[in-house]
């Protein structure tokens, strides 16, 4: 699949990217494009690329082939802190916290510095996106007392703080309880609906299933499918990389 | 009241005043004036290693630079001593600024590297070849501006100012996005934050302040050699008292100086073996034991430490 890169209403389009560490390529070549408001899973087996793929879009790494193109702007080898402002921002598979401060520093700083360049000062104030991230009781608590659940909810407050028009999610469900998974996934479902784009990575399959029919499946640095969860758990290839050889039927 | 100014108010000037009033009844005012040196290094390394977490070793450069900034500005441009005091400061920054590159390395790769560059700098100013620009090896002499008084008052002020810094480094924006740097550098540039900048106006910040040190140190004993401008235990004392206290607190550096620059004066001049094996097993107990220092123990019971 060759991704329209002159689509309008591509948020983002991501074109034959590579990321090598040394002599393995992380990332071999994958492409993909999600728009406005749309919400696309990433899944495939452990170190098939899909932390790193997030990594490179939100600046960590730089690429060393492809493009990322976000709002009709190759981004290049442009500082994480720059794409922040442009509207790009994520969540970590473990949590990370600004640990000596407190909750409510953690937020006020990101809707302080990383707001995205046009998005105004009102919406997401801190104190409501708090509350909604039911984080209100602990604002005043060392972000390092929180336990991992509430810093994930940290995490994503402090991504939404800077009001973002795309959302990468890395595994933000692992970890959580059935009703946390819930409320979680209502949560990222309303902020789509809002017109934020999402990437989720994740590999709890319900909990996805819950926010998308969208999924890219990647292996070995690359998208070996892309379709419905529904069709994906038909597909050959993809029974292969996550069952071995002798499932596929 | 806002958070600097309280701390600012019920820390710092406090510490200014006592230090204000202490020479109308101690007279040994050299003592006096190298605690309050001490408590201006000590936040100074508290502005870099604190906010930061880069520990400089040779920070003891910054203050050889000011120390020597202070008498070339003196010797050679006959500047008036509140002059040289500011070329003091720009000497350290301009320092600072070479060697800036420096913080692209971490732990204890910085703070070697760091060591080395200001033994570099040390070197340089005690090359006898450059004796007719620094005197070389032999020691600058600045009788000529010597006044104990004033250069005392105006390192109360610098203590002032630094005191009013760091107080605004701990609730600032500013220096909360170099805390959150400090914390976790990947995330806090997901929030917008310019990390490696704000690192460097630290930095920066921090060399001005080990510069008007050593500026005002110059001027107070106005007799110095290459090797007391650059004495590397300058380095050592400022990191201890700064890491027993409590790095990125206002109070923890300020007992820091005020309990070992005490148990050093007490102790460490007439037996100083003693001295030498308690400074050597606090080091190990603070590392081992303390890492965040005596204000640990408070913030540890939920006591917001200022």
């Amino acid at each position: 699949m060759s991704p329209d890169s002159s689509s309008p209403d591509r948020l983002l389009t991501v074109d034959r990217l590579v990321k090598r560490f040394g002599g393995f390529r992380a990332l071999d070549g994958v492409s993909f494009a999600l728009g406005a408001g749309e919400v696309l899973g990433l899944v495939g087996p452990n170190g098939s690329g899909k932390t790193t793929c997030i990594n490179t879009i939100s600046g960590l790494y730089p690429p060393d082939g492809g493009a990322v193109r976000f709002a009709g702007q190759t981004l290049g080898g442009l500082a994480s802190h720059r794409r922040a402002r442009l509207g790009i921002n994520r969540t970590f598979q473990s949590p990370r916290p600004f640990a000596s401060l407190t909750v409510r520093q953690n937020v006020a700083l990101a809707a302080a510095y990383g707001r995205r360049h046009g998005a105004g000062t009102g919406g997401a104030d801190s104190a409501a996106l708090l509350a909604e991230l039911e984080l209100d009781h602990l604002a005043g608590r060392r972000a390092e007392d929180l336990n991992s659940a509430q810093q994930k909810q940290l995490d994503l407050a402090r991504a939404l703080a800077t009001a973002p028009r795309l959302l990468l999610v890395d595994e933000l469900a692992a970890g959580l309880n059935p009703a946390e998974l819930g409320r979680m996934a209502e949560r990222l479902a309303a902020l789509a609906r809002g017109g934020m784009a999402l990437l989720v990575v994740e590999h709890l399959l319900s909990f996805l299933d819950r926010l998308t029919d969208r999924v890219i499946v990647m292996n070995a640095g690359r998208e070996i499918f892309e379709g419905t969860l529904a069709e994906a758990t038909r597909d050959r290839e993809v029974v292969r990389v996550f069952l071995g050889g002798d499932h596929a039927g | 009241m806002p958070r600097v100014l309280r701390d600012f108010l019920s820390v710092g000037l406090p510490v200014v005043a006592i230090f204000a009033l202490l020479p109308l009844v101690y007279a040994n005012q050299l003592l006096l004036f190298n605690f309050v040196l001490f408590l201006i290094l000590a936040q100074g390394l508290n502005a870099i290693y604190g906010f930061t977490g880069y520990l400089p070793f040779g920070y003891v450069g910054f203050f050889g630079a000011g120390a020597y900034g202070f008498a070339l500005a003196v010797m050679h441009l006959a500047a008036p001593p509140a002059l040289a005091l500011l070329l003091a400061g720009l000497a350290a920054v301009l320092l600072g600024m070479i060697l800036t590159p420096l913080l692209r390395l971490s732990g204890a790769y910085f703070a070697i590297a760091n060591l080395a560059a200001a033994q570099a700098v040390y070197q340089v100013i005690a090359n006898p070849a450059l004796q007719d620009i620094t005197k070389g090896p032999y020691g600058v002499s600045l009788a000529s501006v010597f006044a104990p008084k004033a250069s005392y008052g105006a390192a109360l002020l610098i203590l002032a100012g630094v005191l009013a810094l760091v107080a605004w480094l701990r609730h600032g924006r500013f220096g909360l996005a170099l805390q959150a740097g400090r914390d976790d550098p990947v995330s806090a540039a997901m929030a917008g934050i310019p990390v490696v900048s704000a690192r460097i106006i630290a930095w920066l910040i921090s060399a001005l302040i080990a510069g008007l040190a050593g500026g005002v140190f110059a001027w107070h004993i106005s007799v110095f050699y290459p090797e007391t401008a650059f004495d590397l235990s300058t380095s050592i004392f400022a990191i201890v008292f700064t890491l027993f206290g409590g790095a990125a607190t206002l109070s923890g550096p300020i007992a820091g100086v005020i309990l070992l620059y005490g148990l050093y004066n007490v102790i460490g001049i007439s037996v100083p073996q003693y001295f030498q094996l308690i400074y050597g097993a606090l080091i190990v107990g603070l590392v081992l034991f303390l890492p965040r220092g005596l204000a640990s123990l408070l913030q540890r019971r939920g006591i917001d430490v200022p």
